[in-house]
Order: C-alpha cells, then structure tokens, then sequence
C-alpha cells in the first residue's frame, strides 16, 4: 500500500496540528540569539557521535539506529550517513513513534497525534540506538524504550540525544550527547529546518519559558 | 478535534474525517507486529453494548480494544437482561455506573446511540442504528479508498442495493460528499430513497450509466428476508440486472476496485469470482475496519465530557 501513513490528499496538511508537535513552528524564521546550536554545530556533534558509537560498539553490523520522530528521524539518517563515511558501515534506520506509550495520555484532554513508526528489520540480538532531538525528563526515552521490547528483545539499548537540556526525572542515562544545554523547566526547546518540517539546515532553539508562545 | 461521541457521520467535519483517517493509518502498523498490541487504553473499560447480533462488527470493536490494551466487555441481548424487557435505558444507566470508558452501541431502531450518549458520561460510539448511521464502517471505506487510490477527492463513487434501509449507505454517502467525491447510488427503484438527491447524490437505475467511469463501486448486502416482501421480484432478477460481475464492471474505470461490507451473498451482490479477488478489496476493508476503530477508541475513549466540541 503505497500511502499508508500519507495524509489523504495534501489537505490533511492544513489540520491544525497539536500543540506538543515539534515541528509546528516550523515556518522560516531569521536565526537570532534563541538559537543554541546551529547547523554547523549539530553536523559536528553528529560527526563526533558517529566515532564515539565506531569506538564503544565492536560489531557495528549489529547496530540499528531507532529514531524518535519527529526530531530524531534527520539526525539519525545523518548518523548512518557519518557510520558509512567513518567505518564504512551499512547501519539499518528505524522509526519508533513513542506516542501510544506515553505516561500521560489520558490526563490529557485532547489526543496527541500520532507520527509513524517504520522498524525495517528485527531488534532481537541487535544493539538498538534510541535517536532523540532533545532529552528532558527522560519520559520520551523510556516510552521508546517499552516500544522497542514489543518488537523483539535487543541486545542492547544504547542513546543518542542531539541536546541535553536536563531535568531527569527517571533513572534514564543518555549515552551520547551532542551538546548539554542548562535550562530552566518552562523553557523550549525544538530542533527545527529552515526550510519548515525539518527540512534544510537545522537549528536548535531555546525559548525561555512565555516567550514564543502561541 | 471531534467531539465526545461518534454518533454519525453527518455529525463530522471534513478536518474530524482525515484526523480519524490519520490516526487509522498509524494504527495500521501495529497488527503487523510480534506483539499486537500497544498500552495506550491500559485499566481503562470499553462495554460493546449490542442490542441487534452482529459478530463482525463486535468482533472487530473487541480486537481493536485489546490492541490498545483496553478492557472489553460484551452485553449483548442473548447474555444480558435486555431480554427481560429491561428499557434500553435502565440498561444505559446501569451500565454507566459501572464507569466505563467508553460504550459502543448498535440498535436496530435508530436514534438510540444519540439517547444513550445523552444519559452516559462515557463516550458512545455508534456501531450501527437501524437505517440511520453506521459511522465506523463509513470510515473504514474512506480509510481504504484512501489508501487504494492515493486520494478521495475527485473520485466518482457509485454505491449499488438497498439504499433506502441501509445505514452503511447513507454514513457512505454523507462521508464520500464531504471528502470531494462524486456519490451515484443504484438500485431497483423500490430501494432508492425520495429525495436522495437533495443530499447531493446522483440516482439512477440503469448500472451502465451508474458504473461509467466509476472509481469505487459498492455493493450493498441484500437483506434477503426482505426478498419476501415486493422490493423487488426475485434474487435472480436482482443478480441479473444489480449485482457486480466482470461484465458489468467493465462499465466502470479499468482501474476500479469493488467494495462490500460483508457478508457477501455469493451470486446476488457480487459474483463468486469477484468476491475473492482483486478489484475487490473486501478483505482490506475487514483489516481496515480494526485499525480504524482503535483510531476512534485512542480519540475518545477516556475523553472527558465537556459540552458541545472539544479543543
């Protein structure tokens, strides 16, 4: 079925999408003091990532790279890219929307819409590597984590997390970070594209907690 | 953002239809996992409250409950006291103070999902009442015309049978308009509603003009209890001149898919050889049908009632 998780015809676009969507800021807008990591950095840390994963993992032929979308899906597309530059290795690419295993659904008034989930081959015996734009409470990461044990039992989970902006509130560990950012609770902060939809180059911005608000 | 309950179809907006498609679609995935089944609805309970039998329907509705992890518990008139001539709506009552999550309802006398909804806190989700709404299976449709043909908009969609007693029709028809499509309905002229026009909708009683160039052609289940009766004279002559054969579906687009929402009479609404295999698409819109239910049960089970719509 070639349109399965395409909205049907381009008007599904213009549905007002949820507020918690990451990319529905995305409209182009002058990069200014809010960003906190541009382009070129976020191609750096992904490059370095790249190495830091060839140098802790032996058997890269084991590793599969789950992306966490909406965020997660260009940085780990560009992190296969950097394994196949490096170590001359073909990493596999999954998506792993988070969504249906989410802590706080149903204290929520409205449903948060769902995003897609592609897992192209088997987790068991591979070493899963969780791909997150930005890692906060730590929530995200163990819903992704719940989701990838109903698709088989990996040998190991490892994570990936362009930012770390902190304010843990489960024991979760990110093994890989491209930048750590101090911020406060309230505050923002969204992986974004020129280009809208997280397309062209990238940005990561942080909007202090009433700013930008919409 | 659709309101508290699915009574109808009527009821949607356009941005409500490709919201539950949406969501449909990404729910498509999970049946194709090692684990079928997501904890989204985990300790909430779903009543299937079915007062008119129907295994498809209920069974598809449970399914797609236990795929969210949800409880679901089934009353139907043969194991409740519905039998004893309690009122629907004792019953509805009685049922709401066991706080549910969300009801699902089929009836044969239309209207009463709409009075249920109105006694219970819970969302009530129409599975089907009378020859008013079947709002699920109108859905499921659109999500598989959707996904045969890349869109909706645009497409000429002829539904074939019984118009004028058939809920799935009318929710077919109401669905397909606000989705852009062009809706022809054919039947003997005994099974097409007075006035169906006025919604709309194109009405003919010749098959060549209403198959050319359609898109989607629908069959429609002949209720043959109704044979008795002076709908029409025979299931022969209904075979003969309404029911869809490769003869007759070459009328249509080359590329038209042929659709039913089961049970199939074999040799009355379609023949044997068109049942099984492609252009018809029965079989997908059985599979759709789950996916797109724990779309509807994710947008609504455990909502809050608030009045009117929602967000």
């Amino acid at each position: 079925m070639p349109n399965r998780t395409q909205p049907p015809s381009a008007t599904a676009r213009s549905a007002p999408a949820p507020a918690e969507h990451p990319t529905g800021e995305a409209a182009p807008e002058a990069p200014d003091s809010s960003t906190v990591l541009d382009d070129l950095g976020i191609r750096r840390a992904l490059m370095r990532i790249a190495h830091e994963l060839v140098e802790r993992n032996d058997d890269l032929s084991r590793l599969y790279l789950v992306a966490v979308p909406n965020g997660g899906v260009p940085l780990a597309r560009q992190l296969a890219a950097n394994l196949r530059e490096v170590a001359d290795a073909e990493v596999t690419v999954g998506i792993l929307d988070t969504t249906l295993y989410r802590d706080d659904l149903l204290a929520r008034g409205a449903r948060p819409r769902l995003r897609r989930t592609e897992m192209p081959s088997v987790v068991d015996e591979r070493v899963v590597v969780l791909v997150d734009d930005v890692a906060n409470t730590g929530r995200t990461i163990r819903a992704a984590m719940d989701a990838l044990m109903d698709f088989g039992r990996p040998r190991g989970v490892q994570v990936v997390a362009l930012v770390d902006r902190g304010h843990r509130e489960l024991p979760i560990k990110i093994d890989y970070v491209g930048k750590n950012i101090p911020t406060q609770a309230g505050d923002r902060v969204e992986l974004l594209g020129d280009a809208g939809d997280l397309e062209g180059p990238l940005r990561v911005v942080l909007r202090p907690e009433g700013e930008g608000e919409r | 953002m659709i309101a508290t309950d699915l009574l109808g179809i009527e009821d949607l907006e356009r941005s409500d239809i490709e919201q539950i498609l949406e969501a449909a679609a990404h729910m498509q995935e999970i049946g194709d996992r090692p684990v079928k089944k997501v904890p989204t609805l985990r300790g909430r309970t779903i009543v299937n409250l079915f007062f008119e039998p129907s295994t498809r329907t209920r069974t598809s509705f449970e399914i797609a409950g236990k795929r969210l992890s949800a409880d679901v518990v089934n009353f139907s008139t043969s194991s409740s006291s519905l039998s004893k001539a309690e009122s629907i709506l004792d019953t509805a009552r009685t049922l709401d103070a066991m706080q549910p999550d969300a009801v699902v309802v089929r009836h044969r006398v239309a209207g009463v999902p709409k009075r249920i909804a109105d006694v219970l806190d819970a969302p009530v989700i129409n599975a089907g009442d009378g020859a008013h709404e079947h709002p699920t299976q109108a859905l499921l449709d659109l999500l598989t015309v959707w996904q045969e043909k890349g869109r909706i908009d645009g497409l000429t969609v002829t539904i074939i049978g019984d118009i004028v007693h058939s809920r799935v029709a009318r929710s077919n028809i109401y669905g397909f308009l606000k989705m852009g499509a062009e809706v022809r309905v054919a039947g003997p002229p005994t099974m097409l509603p007075v006035g169906v026009q006025a919604l709309g909708v194109k009405a003919f009683t010749s098959m060549r003009e209403a198959l050319d160039g359609a898109d989607v052609v629908m069959a429609l289940r002949i209720q043959l209890e109704r044979l008795s009766g002076s709908l029409f004279p025979s299931i022969r002559e209904y075979a003969e001149t309404f029911g869809i054969s490769r003869r007759t579906l070459r009328y249509a687009k080359d590329d038209a898919i042929v659709m039913h929402p089961g049970p199939v009479n074999r040799g009355v609404e379609l023949s044997h050889d068109l049942a099984d295999h492609r252009p018809s698409v029965i079989l997908d819109q059985v599979r759709n049908g789950v996916a797109l239910r724990m779309a509807v049960l994710y947008l609504l089970a455990g909502r809050e009632r608030v009045a009117g719509r929602t967000e």
